[in-house]
């Protein structure tokens, strides 16, 4: 599919060649582009909101141009302030990244105006993208196969059922109208068909007013595979195979990889020959992706086209040996495409994981802060630097507002074959060293680490059919329970050694074992006066023992008593022998915060992050009954729900914040009634604020 | 800055064989302590919980801060005396942390006899008030207790050092300005009704606690008039009528609350000064003294190994160290407290005995605390050492021993015996405080030197009268007397009569001595003076 005359770079050099480069985007990407950038000898510039005026995209930049105030509205998505940074700066040439500006038409308009290169696809492929229903149809003329459906303007009932009966069932009948599965059904055959279509009229009739329906044909295990495209202005188009995409939370993708699994030569090459199809049907230039679904019976259709580098392309970048981003520069600069489709051959398998600031165990609500340790310790994994790489927008120290997206970086990990890639993405993500904010890190491995995933049972629903497996973190196991306790312990004990001895708190005792108990809960309960939540630990110590007798007591369960003991291995690294049983694992200790990081194993789970706190085992008799509550996140308080002094049960709904476009509802943590709220709706309010005090109801 | 080695091989046969047996010791020591520690009996807790109080135990930790250390003292107090247990003679006293103030706290175990002070329950009360005395802590005493035992009146009324003492005690003590606190959690009948009366500051127990002369029964005795206990003197009449008590709580927890915030308001601070260093742990494991000591005192060891366990950072400057090296003198720290060290490391000559003494006149000149670790079998004998004057050099030892004002800690790390325990300052020295090591023994002589002195007199004896004592007699004449000794010389039989003040496991001994040191920095350190040194 390469022309045969690539012989005219030179050519172009005049009409497009450029020595600047100017990054329209933030974040791990813009320090990805800048990186190529720096090697192909260009000068890179950075573009900045306020938000991240000391940003590592800004830090890493030959130079860096103020756009605005955080919002990204007033500075990555003005056009205007872009292409004015572009001319200041002297740049010849915009790489926009993905996400911002990537696939604005008016955008690329406006650097053609200008006389700035856009590193991307021309305006008009941009918009025949843009427009979903008129791709469609290009695509059939291309000959590119889409989900088999009717969106005709004919309703009659016999003409619909026909059309289902073509595509064969099962059928998805959807309101035209239609959004958040009302009038939506799932037709399994033929007899079920005029049931369900009436059902689906009425409701549809009755939630939007309009009873139209339209038909498609419904996958019973679609994957999402996406191929790789690059063209160039000479008229070549060549595939770099394609990725998997299929694990997705709320079409947001979690964990990427290629080459597809299961993927057979025919229906490789079948799909690749489709996207380039796709790709010169519109006069596509540059890095594009065609993202298919694929079904259980090998067949697949056309989703859409995304007409920018992807976040998942160093996946691609890892079997290809190639770097996208320098493709993508040549490709701007007028020069052909760097290989032919015959040079390309796929090497060993990749993975990607998606580290984002948020909290999986608490709805994926996005997380804020400070990272005060963001590092990988390969050496401490034993792992080799080309088998992992980290594109990371982050460093140690940065800050994660709450402005952007709060993906913070991507692990990508090369190997042989998909097990083995497997195997070192999962020491990976438990060398990954981040402290301060919350991540999802722990949920990555579970995912890396699941059954299912190994098998490679892949579908766009995965997380929802596996979400009992994944989100079992309530019961954290006793192992881990117990390690992060005989850290706490030894954090105690030692802090003793180096103190006057009367200043000790280790309960010393003449001919008898120390004794200290401590409690353990989930860090967002904190100090919230929560006891259900809590696992108690009484550990003893004798000087001349070689082990703690830890007895944990998980919230509501029984008792069970362990031998540990610990060792200090390099670094971060402990051993952790726990009834014989020798754990090494990385602790991470942050005030009163333990995260310990391990690979999964049926008895360690990934990434537990623990609060503990010394107990006071004296009760002089005074029950403090208050107790607050603090904001999970810094936003913006929206509604109070309650009545201070009016009486709630645990559970209720207190109030509402707003942070990151997400709406959080504060619940009453016992029966009880909230005393006073210290914010009105409207008020802003920072991460760990008291929103309000509360007071529980007597218990007997 | 000398830095100990240590020449132990910890996976030698000769050091795991100790290690077992003196593990096997500590963990005697060990049970034993946790079977005491359950006070008088299941039947005795049940009914003292089910009347809503706590245990003596529970109420020390309330009473102390939070998780800091309770350094008890003599726990075998009283062991295998009587024809019935009375575990811990009764009675609880050790240092405790109340309020940041080092205190002294004396506390009865009314699950043992009701509380009742049998004589060594006495014993164990006056000692805690002596070592009140040259540490300078405020006395808390947790009174639940019904008096002297009435059996041995002979033994705990009428003596010098009898239950009156305890009083006497309580105003002279207070006289010093050392704080007499009482919290009156039970009853206080007749002597005991002092303890709250004496008492710079009490507390009372509502429906608990009774302070009264006699009590219902003798009243009804004597003058017929028929009244229950409260009403006769119960919390509510010694805080609103009396006036006997001070404060009324509510419960255990509430009385040591107030307790604690009486230590509070004593505007207490500590008169002692010491050049402290930063406190560093030993560079070897304390859990190695078992295997380097072990329980054979016949087996020598090197003492500068167990004083690299106990020093910060094993950091030893010996003092005359090629000089009368059977016995090793230095200056240390520990947790941090500069220490003057002096220690067996085999039987004492003259030039040891007069280096002990040098050193001891250099640490009370500087007001450096001396600890003695004591595995002394004797001084030399023989024509050569009598000659020489060993006595008079031996003197010097003692009488520097016996003179010096700083703070004398004594640890008996194998044997004591003879005139060696004297010198080494043993019981009757005054320390501060003394502990044994589970593998110590003390006695005038060793059982077997015992056995042969006596044996040697017996065929003396029979052979005047011409009559022939073969071996196979003497053997059997010689065992009862090594019995006796083994038996008298042992820790727990040392420690049931007070002879120290506890014995503890060997891996807590450093603990032990920081403690006990940071606690003697309440008083100050008094100029010594010195009696006339035989030259």
């Amino acid at each position: 599919m390469r022309s045969s005359s690539t012989n005219g770079a030179s050519d172009h050099i005049n009409s497009r060649y450029f020595d600047t480069l100017l990054i329209a985007n933030r974040g791990e990407i813009a320090c990805r582009v800048m990186r190529t950038a720096r090697r192909l000898g260009l000068r890179t510039v950075a573009v900045y909101s306020d938000a991240d005026a000391n940003a590592l995209h800004v830090r890493e930049a030959d130079e860096a141009i103020r756009l605005g105030p955080a919002a990204a509205r007033e500075s990555y998505l003005d056009v205007n302030k872009v292409i004015d940074a572009a001319r200041r700066s002297g740049a010849g040439a915009i790489h926009p990244g993905y996400g911002f500006l990537s696939e604005n038409g008016a955008f690329v308009h406006a650097c053609d105006d200008a006389d700035i290169v856009f590193v991307g696809p021309p305006a008009s492929a941009i918009a025949a993208m843009g427009d979903k229903s008129a791709a469609k149809t290009r695509m059939t003329q291309a000959g590119v196969p889409l989900v088999p459906g009717y969106h005709g303007d004919n309703q009659e009932d016999a003409l619909l059922k026909a059309e289902a009966d073509k595509m064969g069932y099962p059928v998805l009948l959807k309101a035209s109208a239609g959004g958040g599965g009302k009038g939506m059904r799932v037709v399994e055959t033929s007899a079920a068909f005029q049931a369900a279509l009436e059902g689906c009229r009425r409701e549809s009739l009755a939630a939007f007013g309009d009873d139209r329906m339209l038909i498609e044909k419904y996958l019973t295990q679609p994957r999402h595979v996406e191929v790789q495209v690059f063209c160039d202005t000479h008229g070549n188009g060549v595939y770099l195979f394609e990725r998997d995409c299929s694990v997705q939370r709320r079409h947001q993708k979690v964990l990427e990889e290629a080459p597809a699994p299961g993927m057979s030569e025919d229906l490789r090459r079948d799909m690749g020959e489709a996207a380039v199809r796709a790709a010169r049907e519109i006069g596509y230039v540059g890095a594009g992706t065609v993202e298919f679904l694929l079904d259980a019976d090998q067949q697949f259709y056309f989703m859409e086209m995304n007409t920018r580098l992807q976040v998942e392309h160093p996946v691609t970048e890892m079997i290809t040996g190639q770097d996208l981003v320098e493709w993508q520069l040549r490709i701007a600069m007028g020069e052909p495409l760097p290989l032919s489709q015959e040079e390309l051959a796929i090497e060993g398998h990749s993975f990607e994981a998606r580290l984002y600031a948020e909290d999986p165990d608490n709805d994926f609500l996005p997380a804020t802060g400070q990272l005060r340790r963001f590092r990988l310790d390969l050496e401490g994994a034993s792992l080799l630097p080309e088998q992992v790489r980290l594109d990371s927008g982050v460093e140690s120290g940065d800050s994660v507002s709450m402005h952007y997206d709060p993906m913070l970086a991507k692990l990508i990990v090369h190997g042989p074959d998909r097990g083995a890639a497997l195997a070192t993405l999962n020491r990976a993500l438990a060398a990954l060293d981040v402290q301060g904010v919350v991540t999802n890190r722990g949920f990555l491995m579970r995912l890396a680490s699941h059954p299912a995933f190994q098998a490679a049972e892949l579908d766009t629903r995965f997380i929802e059919r596996h979400e009992d497996s994944l989100f079992a973190t309530h019961g954290l196991s006793r192992e881990s329970l117990a390690s992060a306790a005989l850290i706490a312990l030894h954090q105690l004990a030692r802090e003793c050694e180096s103190t006057s001895p009367w200043d000790r708190h280790d309960g010393f005792r003449i001919n008898g074992p120390r004794r200290i108990r401590i409690f353990l809960c989930d860090p967002k309960e904190g100090m919230a006066k929560n006891p259900a939540s809590r696992t108690l630990i009484e550990g003893s110590y004798h000087p001349g023992a070689s082990a703690w007798q830890l007895k944990v007591t998980p919230a509501e369960q029984e008792m069970s008593t362990h031998s540990a003991s610990l060792t200090t291995l390099s670094g971060d690294a402990v051993a952790i022998t726990l009834d014989g049983h020798r754990h090494r694992l990385l602790a991470r200790r942050d005030g009163n915060e333990i995260v310990l990081t391990t690979p999964l194993s049926p008895s360690m789970q990934g990434e537990v992050r623990l609060f503990w706190r010394r107990i006071d085992t004296i009760d002089h008799g005074q029950h403090e009954e208050e107790s607050t509550l603090t904001a999970p996140m810094h936003g913006t308080v929206v509604a109070l729900l309650v009545e201070p002094g009016k009486s709630v049960a645990k559970g209720d709904a207190l109030m509402v914040m707003e942070a990151m476009k997400m709406e959080h509802t504060l619940t009453a943590p016992v029966d009880g009634s909230v005393e006073n709220f210290h914010f009105q709706a409207g008020d802003t309010v920072g991460q760990g604020d008291v929103l309000l005090d509360f007071s529980a109801a007597e218990t007997d | 800055m000398a830095i100990l080695d240590t020449r132990i091989n910890t996976r030698s046969q000769e050091f795991q064989a100790k290690d077992a047996a003196m593990r096997a010791e500590v963990d005697k020591l060990l049970s034993l302590t946790d079977a005491i520690r359950q006070g008088g009996g299941e039947k005795a807790r049940q009914r003292h919980e089910s009347r809503g109080k706590l245990f003596v135990r529970d109420r020390i930790d309330h009473l102390i801060d939070e998780g800091s250390p309770f350094l008890e003292f003599s726990a075998l107090a009283a062991r295998d005396m009587y024809d019935t247990d009375v575990p811990a003679a009764g009675i609880i006293t050790g240092i405790g942390r109340v309020s940041g103030v080092e205190c002294m706290i004396v506390a009865n175990d009314a699950t043992v006899k009701g509380g009742t002070y049998f004589p060594m329950t006495v014993k164990k009360h006056l000692r805690a008030q002596e070592i009140a005395r040259k540490h300078r802590l405020p006395c808390v005493y947790l009174v639940d207790s019904g008096g002297a035992f009435l059996p041995r009146q002979d033994e705990v009324f009428p003596d010098r050092d009898h239950f009156g003492r305890i009083f006497y005690n309580q105003a002279t003590l207070s006289a010093e300005g050392i704080p007499q606190i009482a919290v009156v959690m039970g009853s206080c009948t007749a002597g005991g009704a002092y303890v709250p009366a004496m008492a710079d500051e009490s507390i009372i127990v509502r429906q608990q606690g009774t302070i009264f002369l006699g009590g219902p029964p003798l009243v009804k005795a004597a003058t017929g008039e028929n009244i229950s206990a409260e009403d006769l003197g119960g919390a509510d009449v010694h805080t609103r009528i009396s006036g006997v008590a001070d404060h009324l709580a509510d419960n255990d927890a509430h009385a040591l609350q107030l307790a604690r915030r009486c230590v509070a308001r004593l505007n207490w601070q500590k008169r002692g000064s010491l050049k402290m260093a930063e406190p560093r742990p030993p560079r070897f494991a304390p859990e190695e003294l078992y295997g380097i000591v072990g329980t054979d005192l016949k087996k020598p060891f090197d003492v500068r190994e167990v004083i690299a366990r106990i020093v910060d950072d094993s950091e030893f400057d010996e003092f005359k160290r090629y000089y009368g090296d059977t016995l090793v003198t230095g200056f240390a720290h520990i947790h941090g407290y500069p220490v003057g060290i002096i220690a067996n490391n085999g039987v004492l000559f003259s030039e040891s005995a007069v280096k002990g003494a040098h050193f001891i006149e250099l640490c009370s000149q500087r007001k450096i605390p001396l600890i003695f670790l004591q595995n002394i079998t004797g001084f030399m004998v023989g024509s050569k050492y009598e000659h020489e004057g060993i006595a008079k050099h031996g003197a010097k030892l003692v009488t520097a021993v016996a003179c010096a004002k700083v703070p004398k800690y004594t640890v008996l790390i194998g044997g004591s015996f003879g005139a060696g325990n004297y010198g080494m300052c043993g019981r009757a020295y005054d320390p501060h405080l003394l502990f044994m090591w589970p593998n110590a023994r003390i006695s005038v002589m060793g059982g077997e030197q015992a056995a042969g002195v006596l044996a040697q007199v017996k065929r003396e004896q029979i052979e005047r009268s011409g009559e022939s004592w073969s071996a196979e007699q003497e053997e059997a004449f010689k065992q009862p007397t090594r019995d006796q000794y083994e038996h008298q010389g042992h820790p727990t039989y040392a420690s049931a009569r007070l002879w120290d003040d506890g014995v503890i496991d060997p891996a807590q001994t450093r603990d032990v001595l920081g403690l006990s040191l940071a606690a003697a920095m309440n008083a100050d350190i008094e100029e010594t003076r010195f009696g006339v040194f035989r030259m």
